[in-house]
């Protein structure tokens, strides 16, 4: 049943990319709308049919749509919102009950997970997005069509960096499957123990706030310090797996506050507020960056052992 | 030692700002070589991944509601009720946006920013309440308030959104455990989110507290009335 319903909403995801590619492709303005429709187009196409051809011909289709990005041509296009006074007036008119709409993803995925344990959040989340849509149609009195633009549009705006967590993962399972785990932890175990279980959690917590402030992305560097000194170290020694990676997460986060790399988060933002020093983000963020990693540790080895 | 090279590039990659969907496929191609994988084994164990993880993308269904929400003014309401409240010290103005922006990410609401939000709105708001309450305000003092307003930001973003049972993190600890032979439940990752997401809320609320206490020793009152009392 669940693998079912999740295959059901995994069509209805690749539709979302498919209606993509096609106004990517309609629209006269994009610069490079082959390309960019092609890229939607593909990942639609691996949803949808991606189970029932073979893996390998996946593969490739992934690596022309990294073909795709790197040279530039995944670009957002002239898909446009409605103009500021509109979204005043509308936003007056509907007062609070615009949320309930946004509401309902949430609190319908929480249900779901929480009554139909066997169901499981996943499929909550499928059935939150079509709750709502459905609220939103009636509220907002919009056409289905404007669905499908507007979702594109949303689409086009992330970008190719909505793929980005999936790839990770595939990364992750290439380095277990050539063995990259075994030589970072081969590398750590002639310093940590096996079995040193605080060891264990303080290298894997400052491990991941560290590797992030050095690449910038905290997702990125889960992958590899998980496989890296997670795995041997933590989740070995009788971690619980759902405490030490939530946490392991968290702690990447507190790196991802105190460096430049992340420049979405900390420098942009200094530029924006146009402040005299352009490291100010940053330094308001170390102190509390610092404490929460200190408790991150804490947690991991007082609450997941 | 030589495995190590997918890492390297990686760093490398993410450093010199290259795409970073062609860096991550570089860096797992190339490990798979040197790991002693065939080209079109890399393909399949690329492909076998990226299929298992597609709940991962399950967000695309709920880009067409949010976006006919944004449509709709969801944003501009947001700030309306944001520019309502009664907050009357600096601190205190981060301390509320600091948890409307972590329950709101815990519901996977993304209704922060710093272009939609922090810039035209929460900075300012925090700006004006120092004015109101003290004169001659510094550079420096001013500084600060930009970056703690840009902090209470990141930081409601970071530790909450994680708490929504399908956020992108949560999803990417349950796949890459999964790919490392570890299951777990989105849900349980989810719950185990909350204690840090309310650490941050209250490492927050302190931080901004003295910031209150900061700005009162170095500035002088505009008048004794009663927000003097309130920051002592």
């Amino acid at each position: 049943m669940k693998a079912l319903l999740l295959e059901i909403f995994y069509v209805l995801a690749g539709l979302v990319s498919i209606i993509t590619a096609i106004h990517a492709l309609r629209d006269e303005k994009h610069p490079h709308r082959n390309e960019t429709a092609l890229f939607w187009f593909l990942f639609g196409a691996i949803f949808i049919i991606g189970k029932y051809i073979p893996a390998a011909l996946v593969g490739a289709m992934l690596l022309l749509m990294g073909v795709l990005t790197a040279m530039k041509r995944v670009t957002f296009g002239s898909l446009a919102n409605a103009a500021d006074e509109v979204r005043q007036q509308s936003a007056d008119r509907m007062k609070n009950k615009i949320f309930v709409p946004a509401l309902t993803i949430g609190v319908v995925a929480f249900f779901v997970a929480q009554v139909f344990k066997s169901l499981g959040g996943l499929v909550g989340l499928g059935f939150g997005a079509v709750a709502a849509t459905v609220i939103a149609m009636v509220m907002t009195k919009e056409k289905p069509k404007q669905f499908g633009y507007d979702g594109s549009r949303l689409l086009l705006q992330v970008g190719s960096a909505s793929i980005l967590p999936q790839l990770l993962a595939a990364l992750g399972s290439l380095f277990a499957a050539a063995g990259v785990g075994e030589v970072i932890s081969g590398g750590i175990a002639g310093v940590l123990s096996e079995g040193n279980i605080l060891g264990g959690v303080i290298a894997y917590c400052v491990g991941m706030a560290l590797f992030t402030m050095i690449m910038g992305n905290a997702f990125a560097a889960f992958a590899v310090i998980t496989a890296g000194i997670g795995m041997p170290f933590v989740y070995a020694a009788g971690a619980n797996p759902a405490i030490a990676g939530a946490l392991a997460l968290t702690a990447g986060y507190c790196g991802t506050l105190m460096t430049p790399m992340a420049a979405n988060f900390n420098v942009v933002p200094a530029a924006l507020l146009e402040t005299k020093n352009k490291y100010r983000v940053i330094i308001s963020q170390v102190p509390i960056a610092l404490a929460l990693l200190v408790t991150h540790i804490v947690l991991m080895y007082v609450w997941a052992f | 030692m030589i495995k190590l090279i997918g890492v390297l590039i990686i760093v490398i990659g993410f450093i010199m700002k290259f795409d970073t969907i062609a860096v991550v496929l570089v860096a797992g191609v190339i490990t798979g070589l040197v790991g002693g994988l065939g080209f079109v084994e890399i393909l399949t164990v690329i492909g076998e991944a990226f299929i298992k993880t597609r709940y991962m993308s399950l967000f695309l269904l709920t880009l067409p509601v949010i976006g006919i929400l944004e449509r709709s003014g969801l944003r501009e309401r947001a700030a309306d009720l944001i520019r309502s409240m009664k907050s009357v010290t600096t601190g205190k103005v981060l301390t509320t946006y600091h948890g409307i922006r972590e329950v709101a990410a815990a519901l996977s609401l993304r209704l922060g920013g710093h272009v939609q939000f922090i810039r035209p709105l929460v900075n300012p708001m925090a700006y004006g309440a120092a004015e109101k309450n003290f004169k001659d305000i510094d550079e420096e003092t001013e500084d600060e308030i930009k970056g703690y307003a840009a902090a209470s930001e990141n930081l409601g973003n970071f530790f909450g959104q994680n708490v929504f049972v399908a956020a992108g993190g949560v999803l990417l600890i349950v796949g890459t455990l999964g790919e490392l032979g570890v299951e777990v439940t989105p849900l349980a990752v989810s719950k185990a989110s909350i204690p840090i997401a309310i650490f941050a809320f209250v490492y927050g609320a302190i931080q901004n507290y003295f910031l209150d206490r900061r700005i009162a020793k170095k500035l002088s009152q505009k008048n004794s009335g009663t927000t003097a009392a309130e920051v002592k």
